[in-house]
């Protein structure tokens, strides 16, 4: 496996379909379980329904260990019957939570489907409030609604709410590199680690860990999608000047390497240097990977659609593992952000957009795959059918991103295979 | 709008799955956006069902509203019935689609499909989990039960009955329904129909065939008995047979309406003599706090008081629907009841009376955790740990044996609580040691500590400890340290006293001297 292959960046040559049909996916709200745990002075006040706290709690493991960072301003029918003035109310919501929690800095209110349905303006709603609650406080809004957003789509919204806000850079200093997506703390570090190998050392992330710690960025910021489901946030950091440097996602050793080569290439680093900074992660990145592909090779996989990775993650498991891929389901299909994992992928490959879950559930019964990749309604009742699944929730709350986790990814995939057959036994 | 971090029941729609995945072989087609079928893992993944809730989403999004959600519904109805074939269907709305008003029930009417279809108007902003259940199994059994003549099918002296209430995601009805079962069994009567876990929509009809009515758990089955009552004329028991005092009132119950006599059974009950054994004289007046659904806490503090000689020092629910019998059963113990559904408000109660025991749900296990308070979970809303793979009811004489053990087993043992009691000073004692029986704790808090600020009340300190009064506080255990130090500055301050000493210390633990 050599993994610096380039391969034309193309998904002309895969079966691509659209579905349309229930889907059986959390909404853009679910991304506040992981955001409000990387920003640290953030606090996330989704303005919703009952559903939505339910929601949260449900997705965020049923009970809090630690008071969590976000809450829901539930509606009620005094609001909807127009007998309180959302304004007064969201202020009054605002104060006491402020009252609760004074180390917060950066607030976020979040609409779902109800603040939308009924057309509850949030953005004049931050921006009367972060007037009111300046300079200590700042508010901004997004939309998590499951009409509007699918799971990971939050963390979208949520940083592209954050964009307009980043200082503006210099002009003439060096160009900077942002890394565009939330990544856990440990593998951040790898990463600035490996970048400062290769002499890019004004490297800074998106979100940032504290809210006042935005980096800034202009026409000569580059910039790195780490999770291919930024659309939103890709537009909006174009729109303040700042470049894509196209790359496939940094998922596995070879995923990992492309990514961090486009960066060196965009900021103009030699292939010796590059190499140097490199080849140790790499090494340790393949012979993990290498570990556990006799466990994999060959055993089939489908995905369900969920949280947008699915393709890099289809690329990873046929490239570096040598599984066979069935059906890869993924919520919406960003083709230009995932050009290069699409050329990746086995031509031919069936991709399916949206969904219809019942039809879907009868093709994979169908197609009898080793390996099924679902969300958490799905993974029981299909294990009670005899199939393996891994959740595909874990794939975003793991570390599984850079080349120290790749085997880390690889055993995700593997574990429940290898615990079939100790059961069986 | 009401600012709420953590919340102890869901939305009405998640009552309806509930009963729709009690039941085999009705299907609910819900109108709602794709967000909400989060509502699944509840099911596969805390009850680890092996199927999935027969329930069927429309995930209609913003485009769609803009055009015909409506239709989008009626495909859905269409498509389900097609693929699912239930023998009934309810049909409803989400708090999203209750907004878009596109009136499911008579959307699904007009297309005339060949089964009952049971509309459900779920106030969404008013109204939760439980509530929903409730009104979503009454307005099944109305839907469902074909008016007749109130004459019983069944031959005189063979008594049957229903046994209402019980659901999927219900704290332990499992394992309470088949404990029930068997005690009516034994007092000679027969069960006709378990609803709604279990049932099918057959069975739902056959629910007015029975004697009278066994309500399991009144939050999710009153409503439907009291209206099989007004129509069918048939009874039902009040008693909730939870507890062994209650399982004899349940059964004395039960003979007035199958007319045959039945041993009370208490008696011969192995918690009952455990609780009478010599080792159980610790317990006596052990300060308990209960929160949790009606049902459940009303039985624990029944059960607290009467039959483990605990002193219950608070009783609350968050089911506001039952703060009625919440409130009675509180006062006849002395007491207040906390009805709320905050949970930061139970927590400042529990900080301010520093139980030794705390019955509650979950979330009072994580607050008592915090607080370095043993707590055993009586109560829903369910967690993964609810769902025990072995046997262990709540209800009936099992579930009395189930219910010491898990209150008993959080506390430490007699002669180990002595013990730790008289020597102080033994290192192996350190601050937080915990009953040799459970693990160790990861450095829990002494209980002064508190939880999260705003959580406890803000009484500012002015009386001073002397330093040797200070070192004897800490020769008391500290799982009661807390308590003597909340109530010898109390005593101190009661008495204008600015200085604590020793003699205080004492003084004041002669005061309060239970
Ligand atoms: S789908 Fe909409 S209503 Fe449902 S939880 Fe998400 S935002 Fe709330």
């Amino acid at each position: 496996m050599s993994a610096l292959t380039v391969e034309p960046a193309t998904c002309g040559s895969h079966n691509i379909r659209y579905e349309r049909g229930q889907r059986e996916v959390f909404c853009g709200l679910t991304s506040i379980v992981w955001l409000h745990r990387k920003i640290q002075d953030a606090f996330f006040l989704v303005v919703g329904s009952r559903t939505c706290a339910h929601l949260l709690q449900s997705a965020a493991g049923v009970m809090i260990f630690a008071e969590p960072r976000f809450a829901t301003a539930v509606i009620d029918d005094r609001d909807l019957a127009g007998l309180a003035d959302a304004d007064d109310e969201l202020d009054r919501v605002v104060t006491q939570l402020l009252a609760r929690r004074p180390e917060i800095r950066l607030l976020f209110l979040v609409g779902s489907c109800p603040s939308e349905v009924i057309k509850l303006d949030l953005s004049r709603a931050a921006q009367r409030l972060s007037r009111r609650l300046s300079p200590g406080v700042r508010v901004l809004n997004y939309s998590g609604s499951g009409i509007e957003t699918t799971f990971t789509e939050g963390e979208d919204n949520c940083l592209a709410a954050i964009v307009p806000t980043l200082p503006d850079a210099d002009r003439d200093v060096r160009p900077n590199l942002l890394v565009v997506g939330a990544l856990a703390d440990v593998v951040e570090d790898q990463m600035r680690r490996l970048f400062a190998g290769m002499g890019i050392d004004k490297v800074d992330f998106l979100p940032p860990r504290r809210a006042h710690a935005l980096p800034a960025i202009g026409p000569r910021t580059l910039f790195l999608l780490a999770q291919p489901f930024l659309a939103a946030t890709a537009k909006a950091l174009e729109q303040r000047g700042a470049r894509r440097i196209p790359a496939p996602f940094p998922l596995g050793a070879e995923g990992t390497t492309q990514w961090l080569q486009a960066a060196a290439h965009a900021f103009d680093i030699g292939s010796a240097r590059f190499a140097a900074a490199t080849s140790a992660g790499l090494r340790r990145a393949e012979q993990a990977v290498a570990a556990i592909r006799p466990k994999l090779e060959g055993k089939r996989v489908f995905f369900f659609p969920d949280s947008q990775l699915e393709i890099p993650l289809a690329r990873f498991l046929s490239r570096e593992l040598g599984m066979g891929l069935r059906e890869i389901g993924t919520p919406y299909l960003h083709r230009a952000l995932l050009a290069e994992d699409l050329a990746l992928l086995p031509p031919g490959s069936q991709l399916v957009e949206g969904q219809d879950v019942e039809a879907q559930l009868d093709r994979c019964r169908a197609a009898k795959p080793d390996v099924v990749v679902c969300g958490l309604g799905l993974a029981n009742p299909l294990e009670a059918e005899g199939f393996t699944t891994k959740w595909s929730i874990e794939l975003i709350f793991t570390p599984i991103q850079g080349y120290e986790q790749a085997g880390d990814l690889a055993e995700l995939f593997a574990r429940p295979l290898v615990r079939k057959t100790r059961l069986a036994a | 709008m009401k600012l709420t971090l953590w919340t102890y029941e869901g939305p009405p729609h998640v009552g309806a799955m509930r009963v729709a995945a009690s039941l085999t072989d009705v299907h609910y087609v819900l109108h709602a956006p794709q967000g909400d079928t989060y509502a699944d893992l509840l099911f596969t993944m805390i009850e680890r069902t092996t199927q999935r809730p027969p329930v069927t989403y429309t995930t209609f999004q913003a485009r769609d509203l803009g055009g015909d959600t409506a239709e989008l519904f009626k495909d859905s109805v269409r498509s389900t019935y097609e693929r699912f074939k239930p023998a009934a269907m309810l049909v409803g709305a989400s708090c999203t689609a209750e907004l878009i008003q596109d009136d499911p029930g008579g959307l699904a009417r007009a297309l005339g499909l060949p089964i009952p279809v049971i509309p459900l108007e779920l106030p969404s902003y008013q109204r939760k989990e439980n509530w929903g259940a409730s009104e979503t199994f009454y307005q099944l059994v109305r839907g469902l039960c074909a008016p007749r003549p109130t004459t019983r099918m069944t031959k005189v002296g063979q008594p049957t009955c229903n046994i209402l209430g019980p659901t999927s995601l219900g704290f332990r009805h499992r394992d309470d329904v088949g404990e029930i079962r068997r005690l009516l069994e034994s007092a000679g009567a027969t069960v006709n129909v378990v609803a709604p876990l279990g049932a099918s929509a057959a069975d739902i009809a056959r629910l007015p065939d029975a004697d009278f009515n066994v309500v399991l758990y009144p939050e999710t089955g009153l409503q439907a008995a009291q209206w099989l009552h007004r129509t069918f004329g048939q009874p039902f028991t009040r008693t909730v047979p939870i507890g062994l005092g209650a399982t004899d009132a349940f059964l004395a119950e039960v003979a007035t309406l199958t007319g045959k006599a039945v041993e009370p059974t208490a008696a011969g009950s192995r918690a009952s003599w455990y609780a009478r054994s010599v080792d159980s004289t610790y317990l006596t007046g052990k300060r308990v706090f209960i929160f949790g659904d009606a049902t459940h806490a009303i039985a624990a503090a029944r059960i607290a008081t009467r039959e483990l000689g605990f002193s219950v020092v608070g009783l609350g629910t968050y089911a506001r629907e039952f703060a009625r019998e919440v409130r009675t059963a509180a006062g006849d113990l002395g007491l207040e009841a906390l009805i709320t559904d905050d949970y930061l408000e139970v927590e400042a109660k529990i900080t301010e009376l520093q139980p030794e025991l705390v019955l509650g749900t979950q979330m009072e296990r994580h607050v008592a955790k915090r607080l370095g308070i043993p707590c055993a979970v009586i109560s829903a809303p369910i967690h993964v740990q609810d769902f025990p793979a072995r046997y262990s009811p709540q209800a009936g004489l099992e579930g009395a044996n189930v219910i010491f053990d898990t209150w008993v087993h959080p506390l430490m043992m007699g002669l180990e609580e002595h013990l730790l009691g008289m020597f102080r000073e033994d290192f192996e004692f350190a601050d937080g040691a915990r009953p040799s029986h459970l693990p160790a704790a990861p450095a829990t808090k002494p209980i002064a500590a508190g939880p999260a600020p705003a959580a406890r009340p803000s009484a500012p300190i002015t009386v001073h400890w002397t330093d040797i009064a200070e070192k004897e506080l800490q020769k008391v255990p500290f799982f009661v340290r807390g308590k003597a130090r909340r109530n010898t500055e109390t005593f101190a301050k009661e008495r204008g006293l600015e200085t604590i000493t020793i003699e205080t210390l004492y003084d004041a633990k002669a005061h309060f001297a239970r």
